[in-house]
């Protein structure tokens, strides 16, 4: 009967054969280790996102008036409410601890090289929307803190020379944030982002399922292959690559349930005191922060206090700013070394990596804190050494000397 | 069966490309509306009109805040005493004259006003437009070891003496904006529009 009814779609539909190559017998590499967990926890947090934005949506309203009142309409009076909404903060904050370990892994292993780089590519857009999706749905609670963040954010649309005052009254629709403001931000939050998001998510998983995964060793394991044609060191998904990531599914979401149930404003850094405190355009909080997630970027921001011939100082902090996450997908064009993994590579790679993870948390640092003059020159110092990464990847991964990759994966 | 090659393979080009440009015509012809409505609607405008402002309770050394178009409007009073210690720290201001054009001509004066005691600011910093902080008091904060009186920005550390004159080495580029303003009468200052050239 199942078979009939199976038979009767796929001679309509590639079911059976779209669900062997994409889940059932897609071949997992061997040896994947820790970093492979984040891209599957990722699709969890996605779906915990949908489905807690949408219970949000019901309830919410982008009006000034009544925002922020509906934000504790939902976390006082709506059954449940606060917990909807809990998850849909801490899912935020998780989304973008996840991508950035994500990163770090294809980073670590050289998941960007070819025939990588389209995966790569897509990956950085679906990051760059995740940073927009983030920074839409910060403004909708319309704290103290949501204001003005939009309220300097956007700013910096003001900073570009000549175009800037006319296209940030453009953007904001208003000469200051408003709720003509709101309201734009809303509708991307709700609609644009999320479709452009599940779009290229589901796309890079077509492009990763097109390639194969890679794996620690930075091993082509499409070089040896049985007589069906399937590389010889890698396991179907089903059930092998499902149970481990069953596994950390439930590890990740025990987690994610005590941060609800016991630390859901993360002292602040997941939901931010001062936002507790309704939008108020006459007033600036005595300090005001990006969520933890901005920090290393809205420090290369701060950290530019000069001006360049006739560019100001604050056009070219944005520059900079965007210049440090724009530079990320370029990094397959970057790398010139032969081997994929940092196992493998040489003594600058490692250094320079962390360098790299040195001045993301040292950055992420200074961004959360009040600048002084010391602070700023640190912050210049650790901008620099986190484009020297990928400025002088070209030089150092070419020069340096590289251990040579064995031929299949040898699990200890 | 192949479809048999185009007889007229130049027509064919032709057509593909006036195609292509009406095409085109028509998506950036659809894409107007959608851009326009980004525009502040007639309701912002309408709100964006000039305020009129009371200032008769404001007192001497006092602010007063308020709100034309959003936007957080200053209203300062000087005392004898804040007039007198306003050009003390010139050199620590990068455009002490105000040349740069952040004022209405009739505020380009050495006081940045109309009355020489009384100036109007738009509290936004020129760096990230947050609104500053006042700090009348001068004296040492914990800013500034020389303070005279004036705005501290709580983003990022800007710093403006009292008619919102930037100091040197601090993030904002320019000296606050003076939004254009006149009186009506004695007590009644309207702010947003250039008052009759007498």
């Amino acid at each position: 009967m199942f078979t009939k009814l199976l038979n009767w779609v796929d001679d309509r539909f590639p079911f059976t054969d779209t669900w062997e190559r994409h889940l059932s017998k897609y071949p997992a590499p061997i040896g994947q280790n820790f970093w492979y967990l984040a891209g599957v926890l990722m699709v969890v947090v996605l779906v915990i996102q949908l489905i807690s934005g949408i219970w949000l949506l019901m309830s919410y309203e982008a009006t000034v008036e009544e925002a922020f009142a509906s934000i504790q309409y939902i976390m006082r009076d709506v059954d449940y409410g606060w917990i909807i909404r809990y998850m849909h903060t801490t899912g935020s904050s998780m989304f973008f601890l996840l991508i950035y370990l994500h990163m770090f892994r294809g980073l670590l292993y050289g998941s960007y090289q070819k025939p990588r780089e389209l995966l790569w590519i897509l990956g950085w857009f679906t990051y760059i929307i995740l940073v927009a999706e983030g920074f839409t749905g910060y403004v909708l609670p319309w704290g103290q803190m949501s204001f003005w963040a939009a309220q300097v954010i956007m700013s910096l649309f003001g900073s570009i020379p000549f175009i800037g005052e006319e296209l940030l009254t453009w953007i904001r629709g208003d000469y200051m944030i408003s709720g003509i403001t709101l309201g734009r931000l809303f509708a991307f939050h709700v609609v644009l982002l999320p479709l452009a998001l599940i779009a290229v998510v589901f796309v890079h998983i077509i492009a990763l399922h097109e390639v194969g995964s890679n794996n620690p060793e930075g091993i082509d394991v499409k070089k040896h292959v049985d007589e069906d044609g399937v590389p010889l060191d890698t396991v179907p998904f089903f059930p092998y690559d499902v149970m481990k990531d069953i596994f950390a599914i439930g590890v990740f979401l025990i987690i994610f349930c005590f941060i609800i149930f016991f630390f859901p404003d993360g002292g602040g850094y997941l939901i931010e005191y001062v936002n507790y405190e309704e939008a108020n355009n006459l007033i600036t909080p005595e300090h005001i922060v990006p969520a933890w997630y901005y920090t290393p970027y809205y420090a290369m921001l701060r950290a530019i206090t000069f001006p360049i011939g006739p560019l100001t100082a604050k056009f070219l902090g944005f520059v900079i700013m965007t210049a440090g996450m724009v530079i990320i997908a370029f990094v397959p064009w970057l790398d010139r070394s032969p081997v994929k993994s940092i196992r493998y590579k040489g003594m600058y790679s490692k250094l320079a990596l962390c360098g790299l993870v040195v001045s993301f948390f040292v950055l992420g640092y200074l961004g959360m804190i009040r600048p002084n003059p010391l602070r700023t020159a640190l912050a210049q110092v650790f901008t620099a050494l986190y484009f020297a990464y990928f400025l002088l990847m070209p030089f150092y991964t070419k020069y340096e000397k590289c251990k040579t990759v064995p031929d299949r994966i040898k699990l200890q | 069966m192949q479809p048999k090659p185009p007889s007229n393979p130049g027509r064919r080009k032709f057509l593909i490309a006036a195609t292509s440009i009406v095409g085109a015509g028509a998506v950036i012809g659809a894409a107007i509306p959608f851009l326009a409505a980004f525009n502040p609607s007639e309701r912002a405008k309408a709100a964006g009109a000039p305020a009129k402002v009371d200032i008769s309770k404001l007192g001497k050394g006092e602010m007063m805040i308020v709100e034309w178009r959003g936007i957080p409007i200053y209203i300062i009073r000087h005392t004898e005493q804040s007039l007198l210690i306003l050009n003390r720290n010139l050199s620590r201001l990068s455009d002490p004259n105000s040349e740069e054009n952040q004022q209405p001509d009739y505020a380009k004066n050495p006081n940045r006003s109309i009355r020489e005691d009384v100036v109007v600011l738009e509290a936004v910093c020129t760096h990230l437009s947050c609104a500053p902080k006042f700090y009348p008091e001068s004296g040492t904060t914990n800013f500034d070891s020389d303070w005279q009186g004036g705005f501290f920005c709580p983003c990022h550390g800007s710093k403006f003496d009292l008619i919102g004159r930037v100091y040197s080495g601090v993030p904002a580029p320019t000296n606050l904006s003076i939004p254009p303003h006149y009186y009506e009468s004695e007590h009644v200052l309207v702010i947003g529009e250039d008052g009759e050239i007498t």
